[in-house]
């Protein structure tokens, strides 16, 4: 498992050549080179009964994707501005008693959904920082500096990634309850959620990948003209990875948006928790137009960074969901 | 080995040094405290909060934990209380249940869908995107959207869509006998997406001469299919399958947002039983039951990796 894991790793990965190449025309020529031929020949095309079952088939499976990929989540655009009591009395209804555009408003201010939005975003920024700092020198370090006792610690990480999160549930809250040499507990502060996250060993792994894929001609040539080991590491190494950096980034803000179990655990004070964790608990307190449309402002961000990224999801996506699993 | 390099690439003074290269100021001046330094944020952060954890995980399932006096020593005590207890048993059967019927639900639609889709000249990309939508929706407002969905009066979105068929109105989550499949269709909902990507991207790696040959030897279009795609795919059909099994044995969102292990118990799974002895009210504190049973999923999960990978290695073989 873990040579299949790191081989597809490295074939998902940005390596240097290609990134410096305009996406555009990558995109365009694996297109072409997919087009090239599948399980149907050209031949196969051509003919009036694979036409017409393949046209069929085709609509039948966009009409699918668009059924569960899209239509609940119209839906929940469409009842986030309806009145409640006609979503309540014709859920499918579009609009029978026209629009409640109060209902945005109402979610952002008076159940204070902006705040906890700002909490979310609050939480995931943190986590992004603590996951590239922990992730880049971490990585620079192992691949670059390569110290005798790496291989130890590279081992150490990788290890780690084969433990279900599960285990660490319980001793991570007592930890977080009693943190070593700080003398007051994190529970309640955004350090509860921000430090654990940096302990990922699926971004130290694919930062390491891309490091090592560097050229290190250009590392030779920064020390020949006197740089130091923290002007490589800012000034040739961290440049040169915006690839992988935008895809641990885009990770790392995903998962914080998707995270509940912790949070909810150690953010227990109203006040710093994040949309995730106060959803679940306003929804029997709020009138049900208010609560969708404070589900779908929770639900925008993601959205939104999806379609922004497409690309980075499409091509790693799966595979950061699968090893997480 | 390193020593070796860097000696070779500098002059004659440097080495001297290897004779004494375990002497402190020389491994400053050749930046050993540098790499140090960088190496620090992992080490604080790893050591903290993943290595130190895992093993006080191992040591805290063998001890009596309150946080109030020291803890103490019990040996296998909370393996064994946790066997003795009834719901553990439940738990067992109800996430095998969860993950037996997430194969039947979302093992073969990925890969139908990605084997269609793979097919279909135009609008692959607006497709793709349409099928990882629901997985970049935040799980929790997925969950709290089913959850409404799933309203068991004859007025609710489902049963509405039923009604317009001439179905009777479902229970869904209410009822003991429908809830565990509701919570299944829901999560394979949610996670489809990710696992049709895979197979979209595998699928784009057969090599088209394959097809060819086939179509020399006179292969059908299921015959391309069975003997070709399916067994190019072996190998990423074998992870996805595993990885799923991993992934459903830790399910935990679904029963504790959507039913919090009801109704009566048909929906408690192992992690929310974890959950329970840990954190909860009633039963609260038992952290040393909580890591014992986490500890006996991850061996288990272990365990059945290993053989499940000598298996396939030995079918791959041949």
């Amino acid at each position: 498992m873990e040579r299949q894991l790191t081989t597809s790793i490295q074939a998902e990965l940005p390596v240097p050549e290609q990134a410096a190449e305009p996406p555009r025309r990558r995109a365009r020529r694996s297109v072409q080179e997919q087009a090239d031929r599948g399980i149907l020949s050209t031949a196969d095309r051509r003919r009036p009964q694979v036409r017409i079952v393949g046209t069929i088939l085709s609509v039948a499976l966009g009409v699918c994707l668009v059924a569960v990929g899209l239509l609940p989540l119209l839906w929940l655009l469409k009842s986030a501005i309806t009145p409640t009591q006609d979503t309540l009395a014709h859920p499918l209804a579009l609009f029978p008693g026209g629009a409640a555009w109060s209902n945005l408003a109402r979610a952002w201010n008076d159940v204070q959904i902006g705040k906890y939005f700002f909490n979310t975003i609050w939480m995931a920024a943190g986590e992004w920082a603590v996951q590239l700092l922990v992730a880049t020198t971490g990585g620079f370090a192992l691949s670059v500096l390569k110290p005798r006792y790496g291989r130890i610690i590279s081992g150490l990480v990788l290890a780690t990634l084969f433990v279900p999160a599960v285990v660490l549930l319980v001793p991570l809250y007592l930890t977080v309850l009693h943190p070593p040499l700080i003398g007051h507990s994190l529970i309640n502060t955004f350090w509860a959620v921000w430090l654990p996250a940096g302990a990922s060993a699926f971004n130290v792994l694919l930062v390491m990948r891309f490091f090592d894929s560097l050229p290190k001609e250009v590392f030779e040539a920064a020390k020949t003209d006197g740089a130091g080991t923290f002007r490589l590491f800012w000034s040739v190494v961290l440049p040169m990875s915006k690839p992988i950096l935008g895809v641990v980034s885009v990770f790392a803000i995903n998962a914080a948006w998707a995270d509940f179990l912790w949070p909810n655990l150690v953010l227990k004070d109203i006040g710093i928790q994040p949309l995730s964790v106060r959803l679940p608990q306003i929804q029997s307190s709020t009138d049900l137009g208010v609560y969708l449309a404070a589900l779908t402002i929770a639900t925008l961000i993601p959205v939104v960074i999806f379609l922004i990224f497409q690309r980075t999801f499409l091509r790693g996506g799966g595979l950061g969901g699968a090893v997480k699993g | 080995m390193s020593v070796h390099t860097s000696a070779r690439s500098q002059s004659g003074t440097a080495r001297l040094r290897i004779g004494r290269r375990h002497n402190p100021v020389t491994w400053v001046q050749r930046g050993g405290l540098t790499t140090l330094v960088f190496l620090l944020p992992l080490l604080i952060i790893f050591g903290v909060f993943s290595w130190t954890p895992i093993v006080e995980a191992v040591v805290m399932s063998f001890q009596k934990t309150n946080l109030v006096t020291a803890p103490v020593f019990v040996g296998w005590d909370n393996f064994v209380a946790v066997f003795r207890d009834p719901v553990f048993w439940i738990a067992v059967r109800n996430t095998g249940y969860f993950a037996g019927l997430a194969l039947l639900f979302g093992y073969p639609i990925p890969l139908v869908a990605a084997v269609l889709m793979s097919e279909v000249k135009r609008m692959k990309g607006f497709f793709s995107v349409l099928a990882y939508l629901p997985v970049v929706i935040p799980p929790v407002v997925s969950v709290l959207l089913w959850k409404i969905f799933y309203d068991a009066s004859p007025r609710g979105v489902f049963n509405t869509i039923l009604g317009w068929v001439g179905i009777p109105p479902q229970p869904w989550i209410q009822d003991a006998a429908t809830a565990m499949p509701s919570l299944v269709l829901e999560a394979t909902w949610a996670g489809a997406g990710g696992t049709i990507i895979i197979y979209l991207a595998a699928l784009t790696s057969v090599s088209p001469d394959l097809y060819d040959a086939a179509e020399v030897d006179g292969a059908s279009l299921w015959g391309k299919i069975w003997h070709v795609t399916l067994p190019q795919l072996r190998g990423i059909l074998f992870i996805t399958l595993i990885l799923q099994i991993i992934a459903t044995a830790q399910v935990f969102l679904q029963p504790f947002l959507f039913t919090g292990g009801g109704p009566v118990d048909s929906t408690t799974t192992i992690l929310l039983l974890i959950y329970q002895y840990a954190f909860t009210q009633s039963l609260g504190g038992a952290y040393g039951e909580a890591t014992a049973l986490s500890l006996m999923l991850a061996a288990f999960l272990a365990v059945l990796s290993i053989a499940y990978f000598r298996l396939t290695a030995r079918w791959s073989d041949n």
